[in-house]
């Protein structure tokens, strides 16, 4: 197999970095879906309920699969399109003195692979900014709520079963599992307050013990300014995979090209206005 | 409409031989008609490079009338220079302004080496050829009649359109990568979209693929600039359908 | 008898062909890999010749100047190739397709080599269709056909104004198969400069690699030559830049007889001249003469005004316009045959009429307003229109010439900067096609033993003057159909010989010949390029052996020519060295070999006191202006031997032409 034309030949090159790529657009799908709930239920509400959605998505057995597969294509894409380039670039050693014609191609198309290199740039940070707190440092804090009981304010843990735990009365193992502090017993799940991560880290503001981020505002241009080059790098790239794929047609390929600009516009469109939105919500 | 005369600053590369380091020279040519052809042109400067006693632009042409695929340049940044649909020997000169400066460069491709000035080698693309691009059918005389299998005009025109590739490598010139695919692309196509080529349309794809990734070609991004250079308007239909035949190809072969 | 003997088999014209391929003998399969062949040139000829040899088994050994075999010049040709299938159902057939070729050729062909090509045609076409050419096709699937060149058939196939181009990928195809597989092996960039002999017999080229300059020696146990026609030696012509004559002269040097080199055709249909630094003329296809009137003003002082910008030709009224092909020709109109059409703008060109504002102010109209209203009203009608008006008219006929002819419109705009839909397209004829060449036998070898010569570069079926869209049939006819029979037969006798050496004292002399030329060149430190004197030879050419000739103008260009050769030969400066790419040096060693041509053909204008064909010496015309021909005294070939430097010393021959089975009859297109 490893000798075989698919994998070996420029072509199938292309078929791997087409639909990994078009796969890494239907996560974006997904992402964006979820990420959507930031800003369209506030409030204490639209905190449970992103958090909620970010435990599913780590536990439910598809998504699991789904979320591997997004790595792995991320990686293939990533070393496919650093081969690809580089047999690009010593197909010409020598370039033109007169630079080359820009009326013939779109820019976008030309610069496929600095697009990419800065999306790759973006991914990282991203990472460490949320999936590498989450995933790996699991240093960020639990879903809780404070209640005014009786005895003044109570702080209570949500639970992935819908109750509630005193803060005070559980002991915290594996880093989301509630105990009981004297007998090991599980009393429940409790979930990552990934929202409020979210919200502190573009606000700028403390929140619910999240401390702010002191550079929210540079957070919330960095994205802006990455989802513009994810729009560039979709604005060839969701329509150049179909044609690498071979699906051209007088029929649909306008069609294609069509979805493909929407594509690349609306959704980084709408990843951007996420973190503009709480920006402005708070300050 | 009446032909005027220019002049021009040239800017061409020259460079003895493949083994040889080039660079860019500097030539002032007075009086050249704006009707005559780019070519005729260059005629023009090395007629006046000869009366000095220098050593003559080499450049490739043959035809003259954009259908032998042998004269090549990238002038001023375009492959085939600044007009559309047509080849360096059908570019005339009433494209440029008076005192227009013009930068004459060879193709530049890996697979393309430099054999001297302006003229490169583009055997790579004969090779490809080789690989796959024909019928297996020998001289009989006894083949059936032309009309024994109907081709439906639609196709038989496509097919056509593919064949019109005069392989000039203006494709490859202009590809940010030096891609072939477009000169492939429309020779696969041409034997897809016709029933006698279908037989050996495994083979086929598999052997001129390998032949041309073996040549040091690069990959196709899409960019879609070689259809917008390529003098004979050769469609990106035909990397398409290259993509689904190798494909189909790379599916059922077991190679 | 004189030495040529054209060993025409006896019998019936329809089974010549048959019964002789027959009895040819054979080389068989294990034999053939043992035998050499060398295939100069890698046109419908050479292409067609090499990949059917390298089938068979043969170990062949291609050659071509340019960088790639698929660029030789019939990748040119446009209208289309002629075969005798009848598909259009409109009574072709082979003999017709035979007759037509030999009446078009003005009785100056061979009969038998005629009909072989009219029968082997039909194969030419299932040959190339199984090869994947994509041919015109109608909307059922099968094979479209156009009328073409004054034929009253359709006999025509084609593929849009790219026939040529089509038809030669497909033998590139055969060959590049061949060579993948080893069997042929293709030399680009190499041009052959000498031919050599061992016992008489050809044995070998020498070839100069035109990238390192290195002259190699290959040997073989037979030689084609397919190199092409001798166009350019009028300097400006329809031929790729590179062709020339330069493989056929070396042959003829070594003692091949050059056959009818006075028999040029010229082509009434291409863009006139637009200057001195032109270098080459485009051909628009004849197949615009359907949908085109010609004509020219009827006054001179009206061409004098078009000329000088003062009036536009669609501003002259009908009646001050001279349709002179349809006033002279009511029978065939637009559409007579290419020598009568050219011969014609010349003369209104001649009386002052010309329109184009060049140098000589020679230029017709080819009008298509007339074909706009027609088929506009035809179109508008079809659509139900059956009152539509004048705008609309035009606009639909514009589409329609725009479907029928857009590609050649547009070439023609991008070169001349007027819009031929608005007003008429300038044309004048134009050097396209030579039918002498080296002379064959039925064989297709040449008075050289093992030295065979195929499609342009020979003589031997179109006679005086070409039909439309023959050269590719007989390119194809030769290179699939006749050689590899008629070559094997000669073979046959070699399957003994053993590999020819290169280090004999023949390959020696060869190379030395080549090499001391070459420096002959190099070391001439002349004033002149090449091309000063080449543009000369063509002045002359054009001038004095051209459209319209006579005994005078023939005996100054033979004279005018040995001065030229002399000049050349003292003032000419090549520049660079041999050990590199030297466009030059290339141009020089061709030019040297169209001199001595051209003078051949003044000469054999001049002997031929006739006129026929393409040839028409202006003492022999009746009284309308029509070619008179002579059949009682030159219904003949005339065969030249080379006999030494100096070309007037030639001797001619003559192989008498015999009709057994067509009467010889005067050509009329009245
Ligand atoms: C513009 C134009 C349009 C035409 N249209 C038509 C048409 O519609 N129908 C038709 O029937 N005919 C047409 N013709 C005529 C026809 O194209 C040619 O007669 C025919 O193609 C000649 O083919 P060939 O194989 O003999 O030679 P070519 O195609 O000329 O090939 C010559 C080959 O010989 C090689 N060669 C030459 N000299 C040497 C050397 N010394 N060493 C090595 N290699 C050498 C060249 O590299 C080349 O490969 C047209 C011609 C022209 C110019
Ligand atoms: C969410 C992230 C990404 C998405 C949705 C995405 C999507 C795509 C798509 C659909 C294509 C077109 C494939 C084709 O032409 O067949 C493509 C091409 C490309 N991508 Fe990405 N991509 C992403 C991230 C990246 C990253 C991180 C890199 C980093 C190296 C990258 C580099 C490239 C390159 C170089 C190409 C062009 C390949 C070529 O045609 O030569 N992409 N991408
Ligand atoms: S595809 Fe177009 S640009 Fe490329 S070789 Fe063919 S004709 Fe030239
Ligand atoms: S010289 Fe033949 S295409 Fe330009």
């Amino acid at each position: 197999m490893s000798k075989s034309v698919l994998l070996k030949s420029s072509l199938a090159k292309k078929y791997w970095m087409a639909a990994t790529g078009l796969f890494l657009c239907l996560f974006l799908v997904g992402h964006l879906l979820g990420n959507l709930q930031l800003i369209t239920h506030t409030g204490e509400s639209g905190r449970r309920a992103f958090n909620e959605y970010a435990y599913f998505m780590a536990h439910n057995p598809f998504i699991k699969v789904m979320s591997w597969m997004t790595y792995i294509s991320i990686l293939f894409h990533i070393i496919d399109g650093i081969l690809l380039t580089v047999e690009n670039k010593k197909a010409r050693p020598i370039g033109y003195a007169h630079a080359a014609g820009t009326k013939s191609s779109t820019w976008s198309s030309r610069n496929m692979a600095l697009l990419g290199s800065l999306i790759l740039v973006f991914i990282v940070m991203h990472g460490a900014h949320f999936w590498y707190k989450a995933k790996v440092k699991h240093d960020m804090l639990l879903h809780k709520v404070t209640v005014q009981s009786p005895n003044g304010p109570a702080e209570l843990y949500v639970t992935t079963a819908g109750s509630y735990l005193p803060v005070q009365g559980v002991k915290v193992k594996n880093h989301t599992e509630f105990f009981e502090p004297s007998v090991d017993i599980k009393l429940g799940e409790g979930y990552k307050d990934l929202h409020s991560v979210v919200i502190a880290f573009f606000s700028g503001k403390e929140t619910n013990g999240v401390p702010g981020n002191e550079n929210a505002l540079f957070a919330v241009i960095f994205y802006v300014i990455a989802m513009v080059v994810l729009a560039f790098h979709l604005m060839h790239g969701f329509a150049s995979a179909f044609q690498s794929l071979g699906a051209r047609h007088p029929k649909y390929t306008d069609t294609i090209k069509n979805v493909g600009n929407g594509f690349a516009i609306l959704i980084p469109l709408l990843f951007a206005i996420i973190p503009v939105i709480i920006w402005k919500l708070y300050n | 409409m009446a032909a005027k005369t220019i002049n021009i600053t040239l800017k061409i590369w020259r460079q003895k031989n493949c083994n040889s380091k080039g660079n860019m020279e500097t030539y002032t040519l007075n009086d050249v008609s704006t009707a005559s052809s780019f070519l005729e042109m260059l005629d023009q400067l090395n007629e006046q490079l000869i009366n000095d006693k220098k050593e003559p632009v080499a450049f490739d042409h043959d035809c003259r009338e954009g259908i032998c695929g042998m004269c090549s340049l990238y002038i001023n940044g375009r492959a085939h220079g600044p007009d559309n649909g047509v080849t360096t020997c059908q570019l005339h000169m009433r494209m440029f302004e008076d005192g227009a400066t013009i930068y004459v460069e060879p193709w530049r491709s890996a697979a393309f080496p430099v054999v001297k000035d302006l003229v490169v080698d583009r055997s790579a693309f004969d090779r490809i050829q080789q690989a796959g691009g024909f019928v297996s059918v020998n001289t009989s005389g006894r083949t059936m009649d032309a009309n024994a299998i109907p081709i439906p005009k639609e196709d038989a025109d496509k097919a056509f359109e593919a064949a019109a590739c005069i392989g000039c490598g203006a494709c490859v010139a202009t590809c940010k990568n030096g891609s072939a695919m477009l000169f492939v692309g429309a020779k696969v196509s041409q034997y897809a979209l016709l029933p006698q080529g279908k037989v050996e349309a495994t083979q086929r794809a598999l052997n001129m693929v390998r032949q041309m990734d073996d040549e040091g070609f690069g990959n196709c991004t899409n960019t879609g600039a070689c259809e917008i250079e390529c003098p004979k308007g050769i469609s990106l239909d035909n990397i398409a359908r290259l993509n689904r035949e190798f494909l189909k190809a790379s599916l059922v072969s077991n190679k | 008898m004189s030495i040529l003997d054209s060993k025409i088999p006896a019998g019936n014209i329809s089974d010549k062909w048959t019964d002789y391929k027959d009895h040819l003998k054979l080389v068989a399969p294990n034999n053939r890999p043992k035998i050499d062949i060398i295939v100069v040139g890698t046109g419908l000829a050479g292409a067609s010749a090499a990949a059917s040899l390298g089938e068979m088994g043969y170990n062949v050994k291609a050659f071509c100047f340019q960088d790639s075999p698929r660029r030789a010049h019939s990748i040119a040709a446009q209208g289309g190739i002629n075969a005798a299938k009848n598909y259009q159902n409109d009574g072709d057939s082979v003999y017709r397709l035979f007759y037509d070729t030999i009446k078009g050729g003005d009785y100056r062909a061979r009969e038998a080599n005629v009909h072989r090509l009219a029968e082997v045609s039909s194969s030419i076409i299932d040959q190339c269709v199984a090869q994947g050419v994509p041919f015109a096709r109608e909307y059922g699937g099968l094979l479209d056909n156009r009328s073409f060149g004054g034929t009253q058939v359709q006999r025509t196939f084609y593929a849009a104004g790219q026939t040529g181009q089509q038809l030669l990928l497909g033998a590139y195809s055969a060959l590049s198969r061949q060579i993948g597989l080893g069997r042929v092996k293709m030399y680009n960039r190499h041009e052959m400069l000498e031919l050599v002999k061992v016992d008489g017999k050809a044995r070998g080229i020498i070839a100069r690699n035109l990238v390192t300059g290195e002259l190699e020696r290959h040997s073989a146990h037979a030689v084609v030559l397919a190199s092409g026609g001798y166009g350019n030696v009028y300097f400006l012509s329809t031929n790729a830049m590179g062709s020339n004559v330069t493989a056929a002269w070396k042959a003829h040097k070594q003692g091949a007889l050059f056959a009818n080199p006075c028999y040029v055709q010229i082509h009434p249909t291409c863009v006139p001249v637009h200057g001195t630094n032109q270098a080459k003329l485009t051909l628009m296809s004849e197949s615009l003469r359907n949908s085109g009137r010609i004509w020219v003003p009827k006054k001179k002082e009206d061409a004098e005004a078009i000329r000088s910008g003062k009036l536009k030709p669609t501003e002259l009224k009908e009646e001050e316009r001279d349709y002179y092909l349809e006033r002279k020709y009511p029978a065939f109109g637009n559409l007579v045959p290419r020598d009568v059409a050219s011969r014609a703008a010349k003369e209104v060109c001649d009386e002052g009429r010309g329109i184009e504002a060049n140098d000589t102010n020679e230029g017709v109209y080819l009008d298509f307003s007339t074909e706009i209203k027609n088929k506009g009203k035809q179109a508008a009608y079809a659509a139900g229109d059956h009152n539509p008006s004048e705008e609309k008219i035009i606009t639909l006929g514009k589409k329609w010439l725009e479907e029928k002819y857009g590609n050649l419109f547009q070439m023609y705009q991008k070169i001349t900067d007027e819009n031929p839909y608005e007003t008429p397209m300038k044309i004048y004829p134009a050097v396209h096609y030579t039918m002498g060449g080296v002379w064959v036998d039925y064989n297709l070898q040449s008075s050289i033993p093992g030295c065979f010569v195929t499609g342009e570069a020979n003589f031997s079926d179109h006679g005086a003057n070409r039909l439309g869209a023959s050269a590719l049939m007989q390119g194809l006819a030769d290179g699939y159909f006749v050689l590899p029979y008629t070559i094997s037969n000669y073979l046959a006798d070699e399957i003994r010989t053993g590999k020819i050496s290169t280090e004999s004292s023949e390959f020696e002399v060869a190379e030395n010949n080549v090499k001391s030329q070459i420096d002959k060149f190099l070391s001439n430190n002349g004033t002149k390029s090449v091309d000063y004197f080449h543009k000369k030879l063509g002045l002359i050419m054009w001038n004095k052996v051209g459209m319209g000739r006579n005994a005078q103008g023939l005996q100054e260009a033979i004279n005018e020519i040995d001065q030229l050769k002399k000049d050349f030969y003292i003032d000419v400066y090549v520049p660079g060295s041999n050990d590199e790419l030297n466009p030059q040096l290339e141009k020089a060693l061709r030019v040297a070999d169209l001199i001595d041509l051209g003078q051949l053909m003044a000469m054999d204008a001049l002997q031929r006191k006739e006129s026929c064909g393409g040839h028409f010496r202006e003492e022999y015309q009746d009284a309308e202006g029509e070619t008179l021909r002579d059949d009682e005294n030159f219904s003949f070939v005339g065969a030249w031997e080379y006999k030494g430097d100096d070309i007037k010393q030639e001797q001619l021959h003559k192989e008498e032409l015999k009709y057994e089975f067509i009467k010889i009859a005067a050509r009329n297109y009245k």
